[in-house]
């Protein structure tokens, strides 16, 4: 009776542990891909300024809450603008970003594209 | 013909590669995105500086009257640089300037208000920061006028002649 008491506080504290370190990882998670606006070139997981420590406890505080990681993001994304997103959303101030890179693909696909036919006309 | 444009082209191109990041030197590189104004202020719950009763941001903010919250702490300099203003503010009838002490010691707020004197209405504290974030805020000191519980102007920053012109200006 006594291993099996043993064995479920066992399970039961390895549970809790592994729980509460899912939930440590999405934190983490969150914070690295939010810009501290007020340092240079650094994630908030990264700094430790006052204002990338006050969002990590907000960050933990909003997953308390039940807020799920795009709620958290849409919330930090109306306070601060797009710019605290790493990963900012498709949206018409970003049309230009996002598309920028394709069609840079796009028209160097066409000039390669026209030089090979050329070089095979002249064969 | 040909070879003779190639250079010259070169040394083009990099002049103005040299000059836009010679620009660039002297130039901030912090960047604050503009924000839409007007946006409503936020819903916390907070305790008050002195006594620390718990306090809802709707007992705070009522009505339409002008509010002027402003994040301050007994450690920040510039806030130091910007209490004569407040302390101006603190003069017009039409404006309640609301404090928000933040990431602060007790002891040491208490004494920046004894030494340099309270222009505030009403403090509530903000221990952790959190609050300040609500606001959509990035340091100390900063500053918001509200009116109608929305906020009508964003100050980062310590506040200057210039600045206690314009809040005068839109509280007319």
């Amino acid at each position: 009776m006594n291993i099996l008491k043993f064995l479920v506080s066992v399970i039961f504290l390895i549970y809790c542990f592994s729980s509460d370190l899912k939930a440590k990882n999405l934190e983490i998670e969150i914070t690295k891909n939010l810009r501290c606006l007020i340092c240079q070139g650094q994630s908030v997981y990264d700094s430790d300024s006052e204002f990338a420590n006050s969002l990590k406890i907000l960050v933990e505080k909003k997953l308390n809450e039940g807020l799920d990681e795009k709620q958290i993001y849409a919330y930090l994304k109306n306070k601060y603008g797009d710019w605290i997103l790493y990963d900012p959303g498709f949206s018409k101030n970003t049309y230009f970003l996002w598309l920028l890179p394709i069609l840079m693909f796009i028209f160097g696909g066409a000039i390669i594209l026209r030089k090979v036919i050329l070089k095979k006309k002249k064969l | 013909m040909k070879t003779k444009i190639f250079p010259i082209f070169l040394i083009f191109i990099f002049s103005i590669i040299f000059f836009v990041f010679y620009k660039g030197l002297q130039n901030t590189n912090v960047y604050t995105p503009t924000i839409k104004s007007e946006i409503k202020i936020p819903n916390f719950d907070a305790k008050e500086f002195f006594s620390k009763d718990k306090i809802n941001s709707d007992q705070i903010f009522i009505g339409s009257d002008y509010y002027l919250l402003n994040i301050w702490a007994s450690w920040c300099v510039p806030c130091k640089e910007e209490h004569k203003y407040l302390m101006d503010l603190s003069k017009k009838e039409n404006i309640k300037i609301i404090g928000q002490n933040y990431k602060d010691n007790f002891e040491n707020a208490k004494n920046f208000l004894i030494n340099l004197d309270n222009p505030y209405d009403l403090i509530f504290l903000d221990n952790d920061g959190t609050i300040a974030i609500e606001w959509g805020a990035y340091g100390v000191p900063e500053t918001f006028l509200i009116q109608n519980n929305k906020i009508i102007k964003k100050i980062i920053g310590p506040l200057n002649e210039k600045l206690l012109f314009e809040i005068k200006e839109l509280t007319q």
